[in-house]
């Protein structure tokens, strides 16, 4: 089991240094029974932080939000094409995603409130789709994204107007934990 | 004691009881029960545009004796043009007689009358069919106020907004919370005959459609299909739902029996087709599409075909619902605001109803007489049921116990 997670580690050649220093692991059995549902969670979450002693912990949502350039890319109104600006994070996203091939994400469509209910769902889902699309056509597996669709009933921005409008018509990539 | 100057007024005094019995019914016994009887009556006869009617608690009472003999020089002289009179028994059984009588003041003769045996716990029931029976005979419509309306009861802050599916009488009262909004619920349907509702839940995270059976408690899936599911709508006779799921970002419309089986695929646009709302003889089905670049209203045949845009008003045209009656699409106009609207099935005679800031998701009474949506406020985002006859000057706000949202009316009770 250790020695698998160990192998895929070294393929990906990212994760290296952790995953020679996993091997040391092999010293804790000696003073607690295995526990074999932690094991893996204790492999990949928690290896210790050699080169970002101060940093997130590697392939966490915190980590991810480190990482890059931004969570969210906003749309126009009634909108859901992916704009330069767009691209930008969404490829910053990609780069994190290849970095950490056995991560998933969600991506949330959310629209602001001046719309109907029901389009509004249908809307969302398709902001989402465009993300998850672009996202697919730099290399990330369709299978590792999944979407969902707010419709306007998960507002960020509060107020009744343009701005806080802008802000809600959007696309979230959040990590799968 | 209200003088009645209004040429189309209705009186209607407090329904006298021949003795004054314990009862389980609200006011605890048959003359208090009297009252309130007449207070629900007057509530659902006012507002409407149709009538002015003065309640029990601004007329002299009556003898229980008068009922069925009234004194109608005294309600000319309350220039009462129109009487409702009624009397409430309870029985051996705790079971409660209400008569309903309606008479023409100026002709000093009756013109209807209707007796209901009821429960205590569904003595509303007999003053809404009271209302019904004056309101059909006077106006020569068919009734609706003995009827239920599901929607979405609304609490905490905008951001955190708690979203329970709800039921309650027609005029708010025997309210009942559904579900307990730990999942989002929306966009309820009930069923044509009351024993299901048709609704969207979040519950384990992706909003999908269940059709909750009312009498178990039980509910199950719309469908098994993959994608999203909602704006979920049902046939007129109760055989199919109408449904709209997401696949790959592409939105279209699909209908499943009721009971479950196969779904059968009635739009193909690479735009979104969603909603839908059947005509009442069941043979076409209107509903909403983006395929020309923005929200518009569509009708196609049930099997999908022949499916031809009929809104061209400029902005965006949503939320189309068919009027029981046939004649009207109810349905969401937005240019900047969100209003309320009618036209004819061919897309003619357009007219708002409403001038709000947002008012949406319109649905119909069962006799095809009023719209009933709802209306969001700026900023706050706090929600409220709303109901307005076709002349648009009549509004009225539903009370509910909470804010609310996605009101669906359900048919006359038989």
């Amino acid at each position: 089991m250790t020695r698998k997670i160990i192998t895929s580690k070294v393929l990906t050649g990212l994760l290296l240094t952790s995953g020679l220093a996993l091997a040391g692991c092999a010293t804790k059995p000696k003073e607690l029974p295995p526990q074999p549902t932690g094991a893996t969670t204790t492999t990949t979450t928690t290896p210790p932080p050699v080169s970002q002693p101060m940093g997130p912990v590697p392939g966490s949502q915190a980590d991810f939000m480190a990482s890059v350039l931004g969570d969210t890319i906003l749309f126009d109104t009634d909108r859901y094409n992916i704009d330069s600006e767009d691209q930008g994070i969404l490829q910053s996203q990609a780069q994190w995603l290849a970095r950490y091939p056995g991560k998933r994400v969600t991506i949330e469509g959310h629209c602001d409130e001046r719309g109907t209910r029901d389009y509004n769902l249908a809307l969302g889902e398709r902001r989402a789709n465009a993300a998850k699309n672009y996202l697919v056509s730099l290399g990330i597996d369709a299978s590792r994204i999944t979407t969902v669709s707010y419709g306007k009933e998960r507002p960020v921005a509060l107020g009744s107007d343009e701005a806080s409008w802008a802000k809600n018509r959007r696309a979230v990539t959040i990590t799968v934990q | 004691m209200g003088t009645i100057n209004n040429d189309a007024a209705i009186a209607i005094p407090t329904f006298p009881t021949n003795e004054m019995l314990p009862t389980a019914a609200d006011g605890g016994n048959t003359e208090a029960l009297g009252r309130n009887l007449a207070r629900v009556i007057y509530g659902d006869l006012k507002n409407n545009g149709l009538f002015r009617p003065v309640g029990p608690d601004a007329l002299p009472g009556i003898a229980f004796g008068e009922v069925t003999a009234p004194a109608f020089p005294n309600w000319r002289a309350r220039s009462a043009e129109m009487l409702v009179q009624g009397f409430v028994k309870a029985g051996a059984d705790g079971r409660l007689t209400v008569g309903c009588y309606l008479y023409d003041v100026a002709l000093g003769s009756e013109l209807a009358r209707q007796g209901y045996v009821v429960k205590p716990e569904e003595w509303r029931r007999a003053a809404h069919k009271c209302a019904d029976m004056v309101y059909s005979r006077l106006s020569g419509e068919s009734p609706f106020f003995d009827s239920k309306i599901a929607y979405i009861a609304e609490t905490g802050p905008k951001d955190h907004r708690r979203k329970q599916l709800a039921i309650m009488d027609s005029d708010g009262a025997n309210h009942r919370f559904i579900t307990n909004g730990q999942a989002t619920a929306l966009t309820p349907r009930y069923s044509p005959d009351y024993s299901k509702i048709a609704y969207l839940s979040f519950l384990n995270g992706t909003p999908r459609i269940y059709v909750y059976d009312i009498g178990s408690g039980q509910q199950r899936l719309v469908t098994e299909g993959k994608g999203p599911t909602f704006a979920p709508r049902w046939s007129p006779d109760g055989k199919s739902i109408l449904y709209s799921m997401a696949i790959a970002g592409n939105t279209d419309i699909y209908r499943v029996p009721a009971t479950g089986g196969e779904s059968v695929k009635l739009t193909d646009s690479p735009g979104i087709d969603v909603g839908g709302s059947y005509s009442p003889d069941g043979s076409k089905i209107v509903f909403e599409s983006d395929r020309s670049g923005s929200q518009q209203i569509y009708v196609m045949n049930a099997d999908g075909t022949n499916q031809k845009r009929i809104s061209f008003f400029g902005g965006r045209s949503a939320t189309p619902e068919w009027s029981p009656r046939g004649d009207q699409i109810a349905f969401t106009h937005i240019a900047g605001n969100l209003r309320i609207a009618v036209m004819n099935p061919s897309g003619g005679e357009m007219r708002y109803l409403t001038d709000s800031w947002q008012d949406e998701a319109p649905t119909w009474s069962p006799n095809g007489r009023i719209v009933q949506f709802f209306r969001t406020a700026k900023t706050t985002g706090k929600t409220s049921i709303w109901q307005v006859d076709l002349t648009g000057r009549n509004e009225r706000r539903l009370n509910t116990p909470v804010d609310a949202s996605d009101p669906a009316w359900g048919p006359v009770l038989p």
